[in-house]
């Protein structure tokens, strides 16, 4: 089995097969990486170039990992933005790393929709590492991969999606990923926070944290952009924080043995308190784990249809 | 030498509609009406089962000269007013300089000299740079041949500024136009605000951010009884407060662009950049609200906004790629298709083409009155054709409507009495 596709882009287009292609991979390559020589030759002679125009610590070195360990050659390429000559489109930035025979582009970018530019205009795949506000379909399918590995089934499964929505991909993903499975999607942050029209994507949205967060098996937190205090989205952090932050109690209001999930970098003490990011119920630690599993699963899956 | 436009369909909205003959001669309409005896020594126009209409008056242009030649001149964006039947053209401020002050103004009309095709008038800006601080020399603008002023683009966020501009430009009794843009709630805004910027993870710009400031302008016009004119109205909440404002009596007219009344929110899907012009492209509601101006007169005028972009910045990506797209030689086609869809009529359609946009700045264009200049164009109306970017006159190819085929086709432009312009045989 392989995906039919050249890229992957988006989990608003991935079908349910693949999506379940991709977790069975990931699953035997989560046995690799447990193995004392975590290596297979798998993409031996294939090149991925992590194209990074932002900056990213731990997606770029998940990616890379994941590469290393199937054997791929990996070129880490991270155009400042300062560096890239203003005029020269992403495209003529990726035609030249075609050029020089890349099987496949690991694209981070702040422009929602680069991927898909990229994509249509380069024969090399194209995974999506993150556009804009867009999508991060990696993390999304990592989280499912988390929310799987803890013997959670997706059909019903309630999940609390905390924050910036509005600014942040990797809610867009796991919104589309997760209604599509047939989970119930909870939307909790403050209106200001919400993207327009959002309730027609099969979401439930709420303003109040403690009623968004009764009863669910999933609190799926996002990282505040401190940088977005004083752009009137809220007004402290120190509000932020007490409205809208993951604290002990709050996690007694869902079901018992709910997981507490974040995309990470973690701002402790903000969205979420120290002692639940620490607990028994974070598996925040797993996703990062697991990501490393994805990305192989993925990037052999990309190879094989390339 | 006189020329003869003979046994024509003659659409000279308020004026004159019916089969006919026009005769023009020394740079003049010289009689209009049935069975006009060829004078001698003239040159007649076979007009059978054609349209005669007065040539097109577009308000809104943008020619990129100084400053941005790459993407178009004044003789470029000429010849793609011709083609497109547009023999007068006004166009904005924003090159490079500004046109706020004598000189450019006069180099513009200088360049429109030299190309020789189209009457290409200034719009002059409301403020020194259009940045919305000091008033330009407004006066000078009006006495050097500026036909109205704006800061298109750049509105005006100043309401007292805004306010000032109007009062000065009563002086001059000059249109003051308003790209209605409210730059706070737009901010980083790339296309509509609502489900689609949603799911594509872009930036929107609210209906709102429209709707405050034509809400404002038409406040301030009322207060100052300036002539006020909405440049590219796209929301129908805009459109709503336009026929309440002229129904008080407020000196408003306003304008909508072929593809605020055709394409909506939903031509971004893909990150076309095609589709990226502000005010960006709405829903079905704010289009239908368009049309239901355009019929009942609400909105008087049917401008491009022609903005040319180089193939290359229109390749990058869409937060980064420019506003705007190429429009003149496919307004009269997609203006065509509202009379046929049956929104307005074809007398409503000239009009908004003509007399219309003519009267919102006070030009004397766009009408075949006995000794009005001799601006006409000749459109086959059943022609058929593909519209293909690579065949325009425009340095530009930047239009979501590659690849439409459309109906109604500009045969003969006339400007000033000359031919400027003759289509080729259709290739089928």
């Amino acid at each position: 089995m392989s995906l039919k596709r050249k890229d992957l882009l988006s989990l608003a287009t991935l079908s349910l097969d693949e999506i379940a292609l991709i977790l069975e991979t990931a699953d035997s390559f989560k046995e690799v990486t447990g193995r004392e020589i975590k290596k297979v030759p798998a993409l031996r002679g294939k090149t991925v170039v992590n194209l990074f125009f932002e900056p990213s610590t731990r997606t770029r070195t998940s990616f890379e990992l994941a590469a290393k360990r199937l054997s791929a050659d990996v070129i880490n390429f991270s155009p400042s933005s300062s560096s890239v000559v203003k005029g020269e489109t992403l495209l003529d930035t990726a035609r030249n790393i075609e050029a020089m025979q890349a099987d496949i582009i690991v694209l981070r970018h702040s422009s929602a929709g680069a991927a898909e530019t990229l994509a249509r205009g380069v024969k090399s795949s194209v995974i999506n590492a993150g556009d804009g506000w867009h999508e991060h379909p990696t993390q999304a399918l990592l989280d499912l991969y988390t929310i799987r590995g803890r013997g959670m089934g997706f059909r019903g499964l309630r999940v609390a999606i905390v924050g910036d929505v509005a600014h942040s991909r990797v809610a867009r993903s796991n919104i589309y990923a997760l209604t599509k499975l047939g989970a119930e999607v909870r939307l909790v942050g403050p209106p200001t926070m919400m993207p327009c029209g959002v309730e027609k994507l099969g979401v439930k949205v709420y303003s109040d944290m403690d009623k968004g967060l009764c009863g669910v098996n999933v609190i799926m937190m996002l990282r505040l952009q401190l940088e977005r205090q004083g752009r009137a989205l809220f007004p402290t952090i120190r509000e932020y924080a007490r409205l809208y932050g993951l604290t002990a109690e709050r996690v007694k209001l869902a079901d018992t043995g709910a997981i507490v999930m974040h995309p990470g970098p973690i701002n402790r003490g903000v969205e979420i308190a120290p002692d639940v990011a620490d607990s028994l119920s974070s598996v925040i630690l797993d996703q990062v784990a697991n990501g490393v599993a994805v990305r192989m699963g993925i990037l052999y899956l990309m190879s094989e249809a390339g | 030498m006189p020329i003869l436009i003979k046994g024509g369909k003659v659409v000279d909205p308020g004026r004159f509609v019916g089969v006919g003959d026009v005769l023009i001669d020394q740079g003049k309409v010289v009689a209009v009406g049935p069975n006009i005896q060829a004078p001698a020594g003239s040159t007649t126009i076979e007009a059978k089962d054609r349209l005669v209409l007065p040539g097109f008056v577009d308000l809104h242009v943008h020619f990129r000269e100084p400053g941005f030649e790459y993407k178009e001149t004044i003789q470029s964006g000429s010849a793609a007013a011709v083609a497109g039947g547009f023999t007068t053209v006004c166009c904005m401020p924003n090159t490079n300089p500004v046109n706020d002050n004598q000189a450019v103004t006069e180099f513009i009309l200088e360049r429109a000299r030299l190309a020789g095709l189209a009457n290409v008038w200034p719009v002059g800006a409301i403020t020194k740079g259009s940045e919305g601080k000091e008033l330009a020399e407004i006066g000078d603008l009006r006495r050097s041949g500026c036909v109205a002023i704006s800061d298109d683009g750049k509105p005006v966020m100043n309401s007292l500024v805004m306010r000032r501009a109007m009062e000065y430009a009563l002086a001059f009794d000059l249109t003051v136009v308003d790209h209605c843009e409210d730059l706070h709630l737009a901010e980083g805004g790339c296309m509509n605000e609502g489900l689609v910027s949603t799911e594509l993870g872009l930036p929107g710009i609210p209906s709102a951010a429209e709707d405050v400031m034509v809400a404002r302008n038409l406040s301030l016009s009322e207060l100052t009884g300036a002539r006020l004119h909405l440049a590219h109205i796209s929301t129908a909440g805009s459109v709503r407060m336009v026929r309440e404002a002229k129904a008080r009596g407020i000196k408003v007219t306003a304008e909508a662009c072929p593809h605020h009344f055709i394409l909506t929110e939903e031509v971004v899907r893909g990150y076309n950049t095609h589709a990226k012009m502000n005010p960006p492209l709405r829903t079905w509601d704010d289009v239908r609200a368009i049309k239901e101006g355009l019929r009942d007169g609400t909105i008087d005028v049917i401008a491009t906004d022609h903005a040319p972009h180089a193939t290359q910045e229109k390749q990058q990506d869409f937060t980064e790629a420019p506003f705007g797209i190429v429009g003149l030689e496919t307004a009269l086609s997609l203006t065509l298709g509202l009379v046929e869809e049956g929104v307005i009529s074809l007398e409503q359609a000239v009009e908004k083409l003509t007399s219309g946009p003519a009267a919102a700045f006070g030009l004397k264009k766009g009408t075949l009155a006995v000794g009005a200049d001799a601006d006409v164009t000749i459109v086959d109306q059943q022609a058929e054709w593909v519209v293909d970017p690579g065949k325009f006159r425009s340095k530009s190819r930047n239009t979501p409507f590659v690849g439409w085929k459309v109906k109604g086709r500009v045969l003969t432009t006339i400007v000033g009495g000359r031919v400027v312009f003759e289509a080729g045989p259709l290739e089928s």
